[in-house]
């Protein structure tokens, strides 16, 4: 009895940071999907991907900021390169990671990084080294529940973070975007709708355009953006990018962080001016 | 403030190495000169040991295949539904000692070839006086790809056709003629199928023979009920066609025996082969599936078939399998299994396979995929591949066909395929959700490879270095020593293209053997006997097979290179019957005709 009470007490004391809901949640779709379709192709190709963010955050963030920080992170950021990455070799996950987690401390804007880290890496591995990557763009496995499970469980979680509206304003441009396409090139709209049933896509909703650290901050700005990247990723359709949202995202994301760090800095210089005349 | 500066320029410099990784590591054979090198035939000759000479038209070889034209409801994604087809397989169908072979054509009203060999440098096609060319008709469907054996053991090569549609099985009447075998009820009316495979895998000395399914065999491509025909997924597609086991009872007559054996499976079947993969002295089957995993059915003595793809490390990455063919790739007496799928630059990395057993920490039979190791992974959208010793080394090499749709240049019909292909089941699995193709290529004008095996685990791609670069869109590759000089001839089947033919001419002082089997006790074509040649402290293993690669059949004799040695220790000779046979130092530079010793009683 006492030894319950103390575990109580115990669990009492634990308090649960939401910060820990993004990580929690990739793995357990991670999880759902290797153990209902066997997603992952290989252990190793996962372990590489989260093992590189790591050490990579670890030493960057040591030798730069001079502490040692956080891994939760970085382990959003190696899990979806371990999953998204398609690749036979090994050293494309680890590559990916890597530039996923450095680009956080070079490319930086008013103290701030301004690209989604595991969207940068990807777009990078795209662009860079297109002979030996591809990115996830195929169902897991072939029935309906697995998605919708997906969907409903993300979309709580998101909720919870109060983030759910950056994702339903995607979902809704992107099936209005579709329509136009659809009506531009005379493909049937079931088509243009079909990637975002895709797995590619929940990562890409839950995970990267809800990144807190590279969305504005305003809500009419999350809005605004959101419809933009969907509106840029219609284009790059339109020109027949594959992988089109993540082109978009890489495009839109740090031109529209930039622009409210300028703002607000613009914004509290002005403010200041009168202060300091005051 | 000096230190955070340093480490911000390390910082730098740093990201910079980062992103210029993958453009070294992507282009650093281009860079230092390694590929894309043109014909030079001595310096193939000096470099490579050999180089490729197309002889199709000298040799008098003109034939082109036809592509099937399907339901109309199908127009808009045509080209890809009707994109199989050409084929090639090998025999010596009148025993003469000369290789012949049969090629298919896949429009109604077209004929099928078989190029009699005349022994002289030229081939004639005979198939219309043999009665085995006009055989794709509405009624009975078109040809998909065929495969020789004797069924009967009468000592003449029998020919089955595959095809979208009724199977026909061709009696080969002593050379002379063919009459068709009227399959009993067992045989299905329509079958979708573009692999079958004869072996013997209950060793009574009679061929069984195996056919798997493509689409789903209560499809019929050219009237159809609904257009709900596509996989439903592009990886995880289980709503192909079903596999048949048919069991030679030994009168002309067979035994359909799938379901009671085991052989259970519903997945998109492109190709198969078989050999003895365990050890166990039966022959195991080894599938390849389009939209999912590869299968490996592992033979329990003749009473039935284990799915054992899965826990041999094989059944776990679901990929695009179009082709099946085992090789002994580095002269260690086991054969690995090559499975070719798709590759294309930045859309769909799937990479081949190449499964090389392993010892498994339970024991257990295991494969590792080591095409990366190997070097042989990146092909394309790849269809047939076959290994065989090119340059004598005495290491098989490696031919891969590519390409999938080659139409207007410039142009790609990729996106849409992937917008659709990653959607989920109910809108993939029906083609009039598939956007129209309107005359663009998809991963089209792809070079095959060649690959030339180092003997020390690597390969190297040379297919341009020695004349065998083909842009066609290659399906069925299949080797052979059509004019008996001791190489291997390749012969490539190209989809609505010509079939071409290569001719090996290999540097002099590599030597060479093979082997024609007959089997007495085991089936007559010897097919799953296994030989292993031993020499000059090298040894590799081949076996007979009937199909091997995706749609082709290679000769039946076993051929092996010897490099530089004079001469051969011992080749052993293990039977399907389960006899061994032993011949000290069999002279090289010739063909061993072996017929099967009977057992001691």
């Amino acid at each position: 009895m006492n030894g319950l009470g103390t575990l109580t007490t115990k669990l009492k004391g634990l308090s649960y940071s939401h910060k820990y809901t993004p990580p929690l949640l990739i793995t357990g779709i991670l999880l759902a999907a290797h153990l209902s379709f066997g997603i992952l192709e290989s252990y190793p190709k996962l372990i590489t991907a989260i093992t590189a963010s790591f050490a990579t955050e670890l030493v960057l963030h040591r030798l730069i900021v001079g502490t040692w920080r956080d891994l939760s992170s970085a382990y959003i950021s190696g899990i979806s390169v371990g999953i998204l990455i398609r690749s036979p070799q090994l050293w494309p996950f680890a590559l990916c990671a890597m530039i996923s987690i450095a680009s956080k401390y070079v490319l930086r804007y008013k103290g701030r990084h301004i690209w989604n880290p595991s969207n940068f890496g990807v777009v990078m591995m795209l662009l860079l080294a297109p002979q030996s990557v591809a990115v996830l763009s195929i169902q897991w496995g072939n029935n309906m529940w697995a998605m919708l499970i997906i969907w409903v469980v993300g979309s709580i979680s998101i909720y919870r973070l109060r983030r759910f509206h950056i994702c339903a304003t995607y979902v809704i441009s992107f099936l209005a975007f579709a329509l136009v396409r659809s009506w531009m090139t005379g493909d049937p709209y079931i088509a243009e709708i079909a990637p975002i049933t895709g797995p590619m896509y929940q990562l890409f909703i839950f995970f990267m355009i809800t990144d807190p650290k590279t969305t504005v901050q305003s809500k009419w700005g999350q809005y605004i953006v959101i419809v933009l990247i969907a509106f840029v990723e219609m284009i790059l359709r339109i020109n027949e990018a594959v992988y089109a949202p993540f082109y978009a995202l890489f495009i839109v994301g740090p031109i529209a962080m930039a622009a409210e760090l300028w703002y607000k800095d613009r914004h509290r210089d002005h403010s200041e001016v009168p202060n300091q005349h005051s | 403030m000096e230190v955070r500066k340093r480490n911000k320029i390390l910082l730098a410099l740093f990201f910079a190495v980062l992103l210029a990784t993958p453009l070294i590591l992507s282009n650093y054979e281009q860079w230092t000169g390694r590929s894309g090198l043109a014909l030079d035939r001595q310096n193939a000759l000096d470099q490579y040991g050999f180089y490729l000479e197309d002889v199709t038209e000298e040799w008098g070889v003109d034939f082109v295949h036809r592509a099937p034209s399907l339901d109309k409801q199908l127009d808009h994604i045509m080209p890809q539904i009707a994109s199989v087809g050409a084929s090639v397989s090998v025999a010596d169908f009148n025993n003469d000692g000369l290789q012949d072979f049969y090629v298919t054509n896949s429009a109604r009203g077209t004929s099928n070839a078989l190029y009699k060999n005349l022994g002289d440098g030229q081939f004639e096609d005979v198939a219309g006086a043999m009665g085995v060319a006009g055989v794709n008709t509405a009624e009975t469907g078109v040809s998909m790809s065929s495969v020789w054996a004797d069924y009967d053991n009468d000592g003449y090569e029998d020919l089955l056709v595959v095809k979208w549609g009724k199977p026909l099985l061709f009696h080969n009447d002593e050379g002379e003629g063919f009459s068709r075998v009227s399959l009993g009820p067992e045989f299905p009316e329509w079958i979708n199928s573009n692999t079958a495979v004869w072996f013997d895998y209950d060793q009574d000395g009679l061929l069984d023979l195996f056919m798997g399914g493509y689409f789903h065999e209560s499809i019929n491509l050219w009237d159809l009920e609904t257009t709900e025909i596509m996989p439903e997924s592009f990886e995880y597609a289980q709503n192909g066609g079903r596999k048949f086991l048919f069991h030679n009872l030994g009168n002309g007559k067979f035994e359909e025996v799938s379901d009671e054996l085991g052989l259970v499976s519903n997945r998109w079947s492109y190709a198969a082969a078989s050999a003895d993969v365990d050890g166990s002295g039966y022959p195991d089957l080894v599938i390849a599936n389009d939209y999912g995993v590869d299968e490996l059915f592992l033979n329990r003595q003749g009473r039935g078939f284990v799915n054992a793809g899965e826990k041999a490390g094989m059944g776990f990455a679901p990929k695009s399998g179009m082709n099946v063919s085992f090789g002994d790739v580095m002269n260690r007496g086991e054969l690995s299994i090559y499975v070719t799928n798709i590759s294309e630059p930045g859309v769909l990395i799937q990479g081949n396979n190449l499964w090389v057993p392993t010892s498994g920490n339970s024991g257990g039979l295991s494969f590792r995929n080591l095409a990366g190791n190997f070097g042989v992974e990146v092909g394309g959208w790849s269809y047939g591949a076959q290994f065989g010793d090119l340059n004598l080394d005495g290491y098989l090499d490696l031919y891969v066909a590519n390409g999938y749709v080659s139409a207007r240049k410039g142009t790609d019909y990729w996106y849409d395929f992937s917008k659709v292909a990653g959607g989920n089941q109910t809108i993939i699995s029906n083609a009039k959700n598939w956007p129209d193709m309107e005359g663009r290529s998809l991963s089209g004008y792809q070079e095959n490879k060649i690959w030339l095996n180092d003997g020390a685990g690597k390969f190297r791609e040379v297919a341009g270095a020695v004349g065998g670069s083909l842009e066609l869109d290659s399906r069925a590759v299949a080797m052979a020593d059509l004019n008996n000089d001791g190489t291997l001839e390749v012969l490539v089947a190209t989809q609505k293209g010509p079939l071409k033919i290569y001719r090996t001419v290999a540097r002099e002082g590599h030597s060479w053997i093979s082997f024609r089997l007959e089997g007495v006790e085991s089936n007559r074509s010897a097919i799953g006997a296994r030989v292993e040649v031993v020499w000059d402290g090298n040894r590799q293993v081949q076996v007979v097979q009937s199909a091997s690669g995706f749609s082709a059949q290679n000769q039946r004799e076993l051929h092996f290179g010897l490099g530089r040695s004079e001469q051969v220790d011992h080749a052993v000779i293990a039977w399907p019957s389960g006899k061994t046979d032993t011949l000290e130092q069999p002279e090289t530079g010739q063909t061993h005709l072996i017929k099967e010793t009977k057992k001691q009683s």
